[in-house]
């Protein structure tokens, strides 16, 4: 069990991204989903920075740093600039799986996660990889869910990112020393992700209209719709 | 002994005595924010007064159940008062006869017989709302079950008292998030059986719309009194409940003094009014949400219980 105080309140931003992650899959609003992606990438960046101060880590105080600068102030901004407003109020009613069934899988997935990585966490002697690991694995499988289950452009991006958040949380706590220079690569790659499927979701959407990933599903277009 | 059944009766005393009055203050704060005046915070003890110096109606069609149901609605809250820590942090006389299950089936008990009291009378509005009241009550049901089961193997028991230390232990156990995850849990619970407003809208009369307020329609003079009371009273124990079993026990008192239980009364007083204003703040913020999306806000209370169960049972907590 985690002892100091800055340990501890680490296990409690653990509890907050989890139940972030359980809260972007059930929100239907695209503006709901990246607020709470926002909030989960919040607390990964205080977990960064508590985990720096305990360990006196320059390297996590860098990393709480990148994290704060790419997912919680340029990636909204760049997706508020590149998409119109009204793009952010809709709701998204069809998803391939209705939003309790997709509560339910994503607590399998956290079952699942807790299980898979029960070995290693018994293994461990660090405390903060026994929290951090489980819930971290959580994170990306939860996302790489909503990957799947979502319909919209938007909230498909985000779920790549929550994926990314995921890692980012176990990585803290296996490996805290990972030269500086892959974080930034890694910070700025997402950056570039959601510039570049912003860009798309833009173009596609002034071309056809619609960013309904989920019309993809048929390949022919109805002929009628020429006529 | 005499002293522990002394402080168990002034526990009882204070939930009677107080309950009103928490209700009173939330309806307070709540027109405050929306910026109205409102009723006095005592207005609710007028109520009650008033009402027990009414005539009672009961219908000739009713059976005894309900004239039965106003004293069960009165009578349970009460028994759960004397099972739980209200006021001292220290096992009190009756602390072992029953856990937070006996709690739970005591409240449900008085639930129960509402809703059977409200079919019982034959008013259109009365079964609509017992049968909306049961639908909540049946889904936040498991919801309380899965918290008790990830309290009793956090902390090895279900006796309220005992539960309660477990969390101040250590700030790991306190930051854990079986603890955080249990709380939202509980508090969507609390909202729901309190029917406040994601679930229902406890200041709303249109009898269409009602959910818990239609099952007391046809009660009158003391009967009505009694169901108000009661309700109240429910709710503040709901509340001590989750503050200070699930929480943690600040305030409570540690001495067995009768001043230190005297002075845990403003500090209990304090921290539930703290609670009174998170509870405006959801509130004032959310809007109610329709019938039928009641099972999702409740489907989402029961998966963040499992994760917190799901949490604490596997080796990484």
């Amino acid at each position: 069990m985690p002892t100091s105080i800055p340990e501890a309140l680490n296990t409690l931003s653990a509890g907050l991204i989890l139940i972030s992650a359980f809260a972007m899959v059930a929100t239907r609003q695209v503006q709901g989903v990246i607020r709470f992606f926002v909030a989960q990438s919040l607390l990964l960046a205080a977990s960064c920075f508590l985990l720096g101060y305990s360990r006196h880590s320059v390297h996590l105080w860098a990393l709480g740093a990148i994290t704060l600068a790419a997912k919680v102030v340029t990636i909204p901004w760049v997706l508020r600039r590149l998409l119109p407003g009204d793009f952010y109020e809709r709701r998204e009613i069809s998803q391939a799986v209705n939003i309790p069934s997709s509560l339910l899988l994503a607590l399998l997935l956290t079952v699942a996660s807790e299980f898979l990585t029960g070995p290693l966490v018994m293994a461990a002697r660090d405390p903060v990889v026994r929290v951090n690991l489980p819930i971290g694995l959580a994170g990306v499988l939860i996302g790489a869910y909503s990957l799947m289950a979502r319909r919209e452009a938007l909230p498909q991006l985000i779920g790549i990112l929550a994926m990314e958040n995921g890692a980012f949380f176990s990585g803290i706590a296996i490996a805290p020393e990972l030269p500086l220079i892959a974080e930034l690569a890694v910070a700025i790659d997402v950056i570039l992700i959601a510039v570049v499927v912003g860009l798309l979701t833009r173009n596609i959407r002034q071309t056809l209209g619609t960013t309904e990933a989920g019309g993809l599903s048929e390949l022919k277009e109805d002929p009628s719709a020429w006529l | 002994m005499i002293e522990t059944i002394t402080f168990n009766t002034f526990q009882v005393l204070f939930v009677m005595a107080f309950a009103p009055l928490y209700a009173g203050v939330l309806s307070r704060l709540k027109e405050m924010v929306q910026s109205k005046r409102g009723p006095s915070i005592f207005q609710p003890y007028w109520d009650i007064w008033k009402l027990f110096h009414k005539n009672e109606v009961v219908s000739e069609e009713t059976t005894w159940i309900f004239r039965v149901t106003p004293y069960l609605a009165f009578v349970m809250p009460i028994f759960v008062t004397i099972l739980i820590p209200v006021l001292t942090d220290y096992p009190l006389a009756f602390a072992f006869m029953g856990d937070m299950l006996a709690g739970g089936f005591f409240l449900g008990l008085a639930g129960f017989f509402a809703a059977l009291a409200a079919v019982d009378t034959g008013n259109p509005y009365g079964p609509m709302g017992a049968s909306r009241t049961r639908m909540v009550g049946f889904l936040a049901e498991p919801v309380f079950m899965i918290v008790f089961f990830t309290v009793s193997f956090v902390a090895q028991s279900t006796i309220p008292y005992i539960v309660q230390q477990k969390w101040v232990a250590s700030a790991a156990a306190f930051f854990s998030p079986a603890h955080v995850l249990l709380l939202i849990a509980f508090l969507m619970i609390i909202l729901a059986e309190g029917g406040k407003i994601p679930v229902d809208n406890p200041s709303g009369h249109f009898e269409l719309a009602m959910i818990d307020e239609s099952k007391g329609l046809e009660f009158s003079g003391r009967g009505a009194a009694l169901m108000k009371w009661g309700g109240q009273m429910k709710f503040l124990v709901l509340a001590c409940i989750f503050l200070n079993v699930l929480v943690a026990p600040w305030g409570l008192a540690h001495g067995h003094l009768i001043g230190d239980v005297l002075l845990a009364v403003p500090l209990i007083l304090f921290k539930v009014f703290l609670f009174a204003l998170v509870l405006v703040a959801i509130e004032s913020s959310l809007a109610k949400l329709r019938l039928f999306r009641i099972s999702e806000f409740l489907g989402a209370a029961f998966i963040t219980s499992v994760v917190a169960m799901v949490t604490s049972i596997f080796p990484g907590a």
